[in-house]
């Protein structure tokens, strides 16, 4: 029963024809899926309103997927129906995927091109009901279509309304934030594109704020229960102390802090250390407090007395203790966010991103290989709509990276973010490219599928033992127009140069990828990035320098990092632009990601570092990542070397007026120097040995 | 990085010729671009010519792979094929042998092939040949070498050897350490 109210899907869209068949209903899903396909087959197969058909269906059958697996039957009846369809490559001594095709599946998404398509073929559609399926809810779909705007359009709002039905049996979230406590249609649990629902509107002020006050209330109410509680166990901890002061009430502040927060100073924060740090409950009340008060300055923080600063020293300290990182690194991550986001982006960095693979376009298809797949037990969907190799995969009940379809080298696991700088390089077939540091090879072995195994790539890796696996992949996945080398990658243009298109993914701090990397959080120190940052400044000249600038539409570069600080990304961006005025900033040609920024913290970067991109886990549930595309060109000089000529003259002229103004400016006074003169000219005449004639006046002492 | 010398050349070209015989000439003569065998480091490279030409330029201590490994020379001067030529040899083979799923697992492990797990096969093979096996989707698995020909297999018993296996798909996770 419960989980048919959770699974209740919205009423269908309409259809366009009256006369199309009636949608399958659920009760017919659930017992007979094979029946279900071949009921729609007939009439999706007459025109191409299969697709808009097909969504509904799809709606439904999308969820039926985790029990899809183990049925054989439907699975075998799947297989059929992609058979059917497959254009006369089924079976053959190939076997192989065209190459041709990979023409095809470089526009847009693949599986429109097929009408009629039935039953859950349907699933691998680029298509977003299908992910409204609560089992999947843990592990996040991307849905990164309305990221980019911040205003929420009309279309997702049927979906919310699904969602909202499903909000009913989720966890609580340990740190509410300021958007918790606002309409349930916003959580940043829910990673696809609610992040953007979170701001705050003159229209929803007010029930937030009421909303936010309420639980303040509520909480206070459970806090001083456990204090009570807590004081009957033993008191003797210095913590409660603090509590007591709460408990008196001493700063009440009217809009609802909970009662008497007060901010511990910094003696009671010293007693706090020495007491063996504080425990959990009572930090996460605290940041609770402090993001509250951080959130809403004026109404709230006004009032206690205290500066905002040591609000935002003692959350930091906070969320050091809380999440485990040290201190610097927690300071330097936390300033890369407003408060609220900044919470959201330390809670995604504890759970890990979701598993992907990418399909080898060298020897299969996306459609192939998610079928295979399935046979074998995994759960898979497609990413999104901005890739058309990806699949997100749920559950397995085989090794994912020791599958037979694994070893044939028809996918490679790889993390979503790392498909993005090969899809802004976008490397054409029959070119020469770099990738300068490009163990263990995923995004090698991307860009040569996208090249269909022509021109030539150099992967570079300055370590020699990480070029094993590097080599290793390279074969396995049949790419055949690959140099590997290793080098230190500061040699290049000298080794070789006059590359179309150079792929820098640079060394980094890592703190995008924290969620797979826990160490991470402790071993990064202030010595740490400046290196870092100081080896990134050589890479991405010696990228930019390695470039056949010359080439007919520019030569591309680009750098990436799997890092959100700025100093690794936009800084160091926008010491190549200065160095190197024949780079700029172009476009990447990725449809979401936030913009890089243009000022940060007194440092002001060059304007067009806006085109780069950044990305983050808690926002678009991949690893943190930055994208930047350089194009170079040589500069055009025709038109001001004929001026230059003509200029010259001119030039010269103006400089030599100015030297004389500045010289009058300055000027000399002869009245003063007249002493001077005259005493110099007396020595002079003293050294020739004549007598000089008698002093008229003194010079000043 | 250099060329093959004639003994080299030799060994190569018989070991390929075992497994595809005649359709060894596809491999020099390609309608596309002509291709070359380069040595490194007693690694045998397939590779197009144009780009050996731009691996040149890479100082051969820090060349670690250029184009296709197709196997290396023992310090004894045998040559042994490696998994890594797989993708050309079975574009080429021209004998071959299918396993039913059930036996794909075991061949991937490195064991030999059993005449319970055989597909299907190629008519006429001769003893001791060289065979492509392939999984029943036509999914290239691995090579070997028959053990009988094709007409004797039939009168095998279920658990006899039919091809001893050489390589497999299963190397690159299993030898990862050992493959490069």
């Amino acid at each position: 029963m419960g989980r048919r109210q959770r699974n209740k899907q919205p009423d269908p869209e309409p259809l366009p024809e009256p006369g199309a068949a009636a949608k399958p209903s659920f009760k017919k899903l659930g017992k007979r899926k094979a029946d279900a396909d071949i009921q729609s087959k007939r009439p999706a197969k007459k025109a191409k309103e299969g697709a808009a058909k097909s969504k509904p269906a799809a709606a439904a059958k999308g969820k039926k997927v985790p029990e899809a697996k183990g049925k054989a039957k439907g699975t075998a009846k799947q297989a059929e129906a992609w058979d059917d369809e497959d254009e006369g490559n089924a079976g053959s001594g190939e076997g192989w995927e065209d190459v041709d095709d990979d023409a095809k599946m470089a526009d847009g998404p693949t599986f429109d091109d097929d009408e009629g398509l039935i039953g859950d073929l349907d699933e691998f559609d680029v298509d977003d009901d299908a992910d409204d399926d609560p089992l999947r809810r843990p592990t996040q779909e991307l849905d990164l279509g309305s990221d980019e705007s911040d205003d929420e359009p009309a279309p997702p709002t049927s979906r919310r309304a699904a969602k909202k039905a499903k909000k009913a049996a989720r966890p609580p979230k340990v740190i509410p934030t300021a958007s918790d406590a606002s309409s349930s249609s916003s959580s940043s649990d829910d990673d696809d594109e609610d992040a953007a629902a979170d701001r705050v509107t003159a229209a929803n002020f007010a029930a937030r704020s009421r909303a936010l006050d309420a639980q303040a209330a509520a909480d206070a109410a459970l806090d001083r229960a456990e204090l009570q509680r807590a004081d009957a166990d033993g008191a003797g901890d210095e913590e409660f102390a603090g509590a007591d002061e709460m408990e008196e009430g001493e700063d009440e502040v009217d809009t609802g802090v909970a009662e008497g927060f007060v901010l511990p100073t910094a003696e009671e924060r010293a007693a706090e250390r020495a007491a063996g740090g504080p425990d959990v409950a009572a930090v996460q009340r605290r940041m609770r407090e402090c993001v509250r008060v951080l959130g809403r300055w004026r109404a709230l923080g006004a009032g206690t007395g205290r500066a905002r600063a040591e609000f935002v020293e003692q959350l930091v300290a906070d969320i050091a203790s809380y999440y485990g990182y040290n201190d610097f690194l927690a300071e330097k991550l936390f300033q890369l966010f407003p408060v609220a986001e900044a919470i959201e982006f330390f809670e995604a960095n504890e759970v890990p991103r979701p598993v992907t693979i990418r399909t080898n376009t060298l020897r299969t298809r996306r459609r192939d290989l998610a079928q295979a797949l399935i046979n074998r037990g995994v759960t898979l969907e497609p990413i999104g709509k901005w890739t058309n190799v990806g699949l997100q995969v749920f559950e397995s009940n085989v090794p994912i990276g020791a599958t037979p379809e694994y070893l044939a080298g028809q996918y490679m696991l790889q993390a979503a973010s790392s498909f993005l700088p090969v899809i802004a390089l976008a490397p054409q077939p029959n070119e020469r490219v770099l990738d300068m540091a490009s163990s263990p090879g995923g995004k090698t072995t991307h860009m040569a599928a996208l090249m269909q195994n022509t021109g030539i790539i150099f992967a570079n890796d300055a370590s020699k033992v990480r070029t094993k696996s590097l080599t290793a992949n390279v074969h396995r996945l049949g790419c055949k127009n690959v140099v590997v080398c290793s080098y230190d990658g500061r040699e290049f243009p000298k080794v070789m140069g006059g590359f179309d298109r150079v792929l820098l993914d640079a060394p980094c701090s890592g703190t995008g990828v924290i969620s797979k990397d826990a160490s991470v959080k402790i071993n990064k120190s202030e010595r740490d990035f400046a290196l870092l940052s100081h080896l990134q400044k050589q890479l991405i000249l010696c990228a930019l320098d390695s470039v056949n600038a010359g080439r007919a539409g520019g030569a591309y570069v680009v750098y990436s990092t799997c890092s959100v600080t700025v100093d690794e990304n936009e800084a160091v961006v926008d010491y190549a632009l200065r160095k190197r005025p024949g780079a700029r900033l172009v476009e990447t040609g990725l449809a979401f990601g936030r913009e890089g920024f243009t000022r940060f913290r007194g440092k002001t970067f060059d304007e067009s570092v806006k085109l780069t991109r950044r990305f983050y886990p808690h926002a678009h549930n991949m690893d943190g990542f930055f994208v930047a595309k350089f194009k170079v060109e040589r500069r055009a000089k025709a038109a001001p070397t004929a001026d230059a000529e003509a200029d010259a003259p001119v030039k010269a002229k103006a400089k030599a007026v100015e030297a004389e103004a500045s010289l009058e400016e300055v000027g000399f006074d002869e009245e003063a120097d007249k002493p001077y003169l005259e005493d110099a000219k007396r020595r002079r005449i003293k050294a020739k040995g004549l007598r000089p004639p008698r002093r008229t006046v003194e010079a000043a002492a | 990085m250099r060329p093959l010398t004639e003994d080299e050349s030799k060994a190569v070209f018989s070991k390929l010729a075992n497994y595809i015989g005649k359709n060894l000439i596809h491999l020099i003569d390609r309608p596309d671009e002509p291709y070359c065998f380069r040595l490194q480091k007693d690694r045998v490279y397939y590779v197009s010519e144009s780009s050996m030409r731009l691996g040149i330029s890479v100082a051969r201590p820090n060349l670690v792979s250029i184009g296709t490994c197709f196997g290396k020379f023992s310090k004894s001067g045998k040559f042994k094929l490696h998994i890594t030529s797989l993708d050309h040899l079975a574009q080429y083979a021209k004998y071959k042998i299918w396993i039913k799923p059930n036996g794909e697992m075991p061949f991937l492990y490195g064991n030999h092939v059993l005449k319970a797990h055989l597909g299907r096969i190629t008519e006429d093979t001769p003893e001791h040949q060289g065979v492509v096996v392939y999984s029943m989707n036509d999914v290239p698995l691995g090579f070997g070498v028959t053990s009988r020909a094709t007409v004797d297999t039939k009168k095998l018993d279920p658990t006899a050897i039919i091809v001893f296996h050489q390589a497999d798909v299963g190397e690159y996770l299993r030898d990862e350490d050992t493959l490069f």
